[in-house]
């Protein structure tokens, strides 16, 4: 009997060496005659299990990690095949405490298919949303997502129903999706995972989305640091082509939805929707002036609806399961789960999705561990380069988007970095100016000038310069960049500056106890 | 000579195929790129006419964005992280290393032509800090030995015939 071995093909598996794993298991199999099927799937997210392998048998999948592929012939020396013990050896993967307790909605297949294969997108419920959907009004639709309260996985936490009712409302020869896939964010990964290992479900999303607000045409804006995905996406859009799930006429239902990749370019400020969509039209990113909102003159001056890839991914199972089922996750007004992504110095780094509600603290040390250096850990950005640097004080506040704005923090994209206490915090602030300066697309003031002359205000404090009078003027200079700016990039590179001024003054040379900006 | 003229027939060639897309100049600029490994300055003429943009429009597309370069790369680009995550676990100390062992700064090739090296401020493998790209593939958990033990393999392939 041919046995089944999954190997994943996940980009952070690769990078520890995934693909050298799969081709040893292959040739060591064939160099003992035995009979396998290796199937490249998707990663749980439990990195640092990775290089994850897999075995399916009567009991469920048995799984081995973190495996390289020196330890390959050993594997099979211990007849890994029928699920016999390895020093390596993890038991049945989803009986992993890391996974068992997470509640996964939008990365529910993730790790248990072969990403591109449409068979077993189906066999694992996929595109039930979109079949509920095209039995459906659009105004029933955009209802189904209103309800679910689905707010923007991007950062902005903006409601997506509201959006999708402004382009429905809005009438125009021609209407737009774009999937906003620009995922720039430090410690922010989950889009990535979701491209790479589950294609359909954001085509399938899209897809919805195209349908309830009468787009025909749609755009996956990918950042060219993601090659992998950007293969997988464009291997699952063909695929989806040939099977009818997008072009015209989709499933009979005489929809029409058009879906193209188009990569970005290594700008960060294309992250920013208006600046997208700039791109997208061929020209430089320079961020747009709001209104008129996206939602009524968009790309090409049309109607567009533009979400991060976790919004759309999770349109398929709302619309599978209904809004209400989606809502019932969650605490307050952010419902449904967050798929939080534990990166930087921590021990168990990886996706984790929960419902809204669980505390920092919780994350970083019942599923994260503590950090990897075993040392403790003295800060945590949430939300990306532009989130506040939370010190230990901070930990026990709940992952929600209002509880945490409630904190002059940022729940954002679900990214979190943890550094432990060798960090020097006034080098990160320095950092977060040099980032604004690299990444500013120069359109506004504060941004432009604002932020290399934070640069070099952060450059004085460090050498102890006037360190009172400095951190004066970076706090006014901060004030007018918080005030200031166009966009989130100058807007909020001060929410990591002074969040580490006010958290960490001492690393600042300064004393005195922290002013809350 | 016979160069120049065939980096212009491709650049035409790759112009003209992509050139009615909505939103072209960034499709054709990767294009170019992908296969030329930068885009030529003098280029910038042709894709302006085919676009009915001007030189400067162009000229401003490409020194906007951070990935598209106009000199020649060399036969591999190192793209190293320099973002958070990275710097909580050695980012820096990487950066230093990688510097050294090339004997060049970021944005620079080595005199040899072998490598560039160029910042990039996340690849998305946070869980696997630090990272670094060269070409398509993606390191992990990269450490100094590990950077230089990359090298020698891209190096050792080259002095093999392909297999």
């Amino acid at each position: 009997m041919t046995i089944t071995v999954y190997v994943p093909n996940d980009s952070s598996a690769v990078s520890l060496g995934a693909d050298r794993v799969a081709k040893a298991i292959t040739a060591e199999a064939e160099r003992r005659g035995l009979s396998i099927r290796l199937v490249r799937n998707g990663s749980f997210g439990m990195y640092w299990l990775e290089p994850l392998v897999e075995v399916v048998t009567g009991q469920g999948r048995v799984g081995y990690g973190p495996v390289q592929a020196s330890d390959v012939t050993s594997l099979f020396d211990a007849n890994f095949l029928q699920g016999g013990t390895h020093a390596l050896s993890l038991g049945i993967v989803e009986d992993l405490p890391y996974l068992k307790k997470q509640q996964r909605l939008t990365f529910a297949r993730i790790g248990k298919t072969s990403p591109t294969c449409l068979d077993d997108y189906l066999a694992y419920d996929g595109y039930r949303g979109l079949a509920h959907a095209l039995a459906m009004s659009q105004a029933d639709i955009v209802k189904a997502v209103t309800d679910s309260g689905l707010r923007g996985r991007g950062g902005a936490a903006f409601p997506t129903g509201i959006k999708w009712n402004t382009v429905l409302n809005t009438d125009a020869d021609q209407k737009y999706i774009i999937c906003n896939a620009d995922e720039g964010d430090s410690g922010t990964f989950s889009d990535r995972m979701v491209m790479e290992g589950d294609p359909f479900v954001l085509i399938e999303g899209m897809t919805i989305a195209g349908i309830a607000v009468g787009a025909t045409q749609g755009y996956i804006y990918l950042r060219v640091e993601y090659p992998h995905a950007h293969i997988a996406l464009n291997t699952a859009i063909a695929n989806a082509y040939q099977a009818g799930y997008l072009g015209e006429d989709i499933q009979g239902s005489g929809k029409t939805f058009h879906l193209e990749v188009r990569l970005g370019a290594g700008a960060y400020i294309c992250g920013e929707e208006t600046s997208l969509m700039e791109s997208l039209e061929g020209k430089r990113g320079l961020v747009r002036f709001k209104p008129p909102l996206p939602a009524i003159r968009g790309l090409f001056g049309k109607p567009t609806v533009v979400n991060n890839v976790i919004s759309l991914a999770s349109v398929p199972i709302i619309l599978d399961k209904g809004g209400d089922y989606y809502r019932d996750f969650g605490m307050g007004r952010s419902r449904g789960t967050l798929p939080l992504q534990l990166a930087g110095n921590i021990k168990h780094a990886g996706l984790v999705e929960l419902a809204f509600g669980l505390t920092l603290r919780e994350l970083l040390y019942d599923f994260g561990g503590g950090s990897a250096s075993g040392r403790p850990i003295k800060a945590v950005q949430v939300g990306g380069p532009l989130g506040a640097y939370l010190p230990e004080s901070q930990f026990d506040t709940p992952l929600d988007y209002e509880a945490f704005a409630a904190q002059w923090t940022v729940l954002g994209h679900g990214g979190v970095v943890v550094f432990d206490d060798t960090v020097d915090m006034a080098k990160m602030a320095k950092y977060s100016m040099e980032f604004c300066a690299i990444e500013s697309c120069g359109k506004c003031t504060p941004c432009r000038i604002g932020s290399t002359r934070g640069y070099e205000v952060m450059d004085e404090i460090i050498n102890g310069h006037n360190v009172e009078y400095n951190a004066k003027l970076l706090r006014d200079l901060c004030n007018t960049l918080l005030n200031g700016s166009l966009c989130a990039l100058g807007g909020m590179t001060p929410y990591p500056v002074l969040s580490a001024l006010n958290h960490f003054p001492k690393d600042f040379g300064i004393d005195e106890p922290a002013q809350v900006a | 000579m016979t160069a120049a003229v065939d980096t212009q027939a491709l650049v035409n060639e790759i112009t003209s195929a992509l050139k009615d897309k909505p939103g072209a100049l960034l499709p054709i600029l990767h294009g170019i790129q992908d296969a030329i490994g930068y885009v030529p300055p003098e280029c910038v003429p042709d894709i302006a006419k085919a676009l009915s943009l001007s030189r400067a429009e162009v000229h401003g597309v490409i020194s906007f964005y951070h990935y598209f370069r106009t000199t020649a790369p060399g036969q591999h680009t190192i793209h190293l992280c320099r973002a958070e995550s990275c710097q909580a676990m050695g980012g820096e100390a990487l950066e230093t290393h990688a510097k050294q062992k090339l004997g060049i700064d970021f944005h620079e090739t080595t005199a040899d032509g072998k490598f560039s090296l160029e910042p990039v401020y996340c690849l998305g493998n946070c869980a696997c800090s630090p990272a670094m790209q060269i070409g398509h593939d993606i390191y992990g958990r990269v450490s100094a030995d590990s950077f230089d033990s990359a090298l020698a393999e891209l190096e050792q392939a080259e002095l093999e015939p392909s297999a």
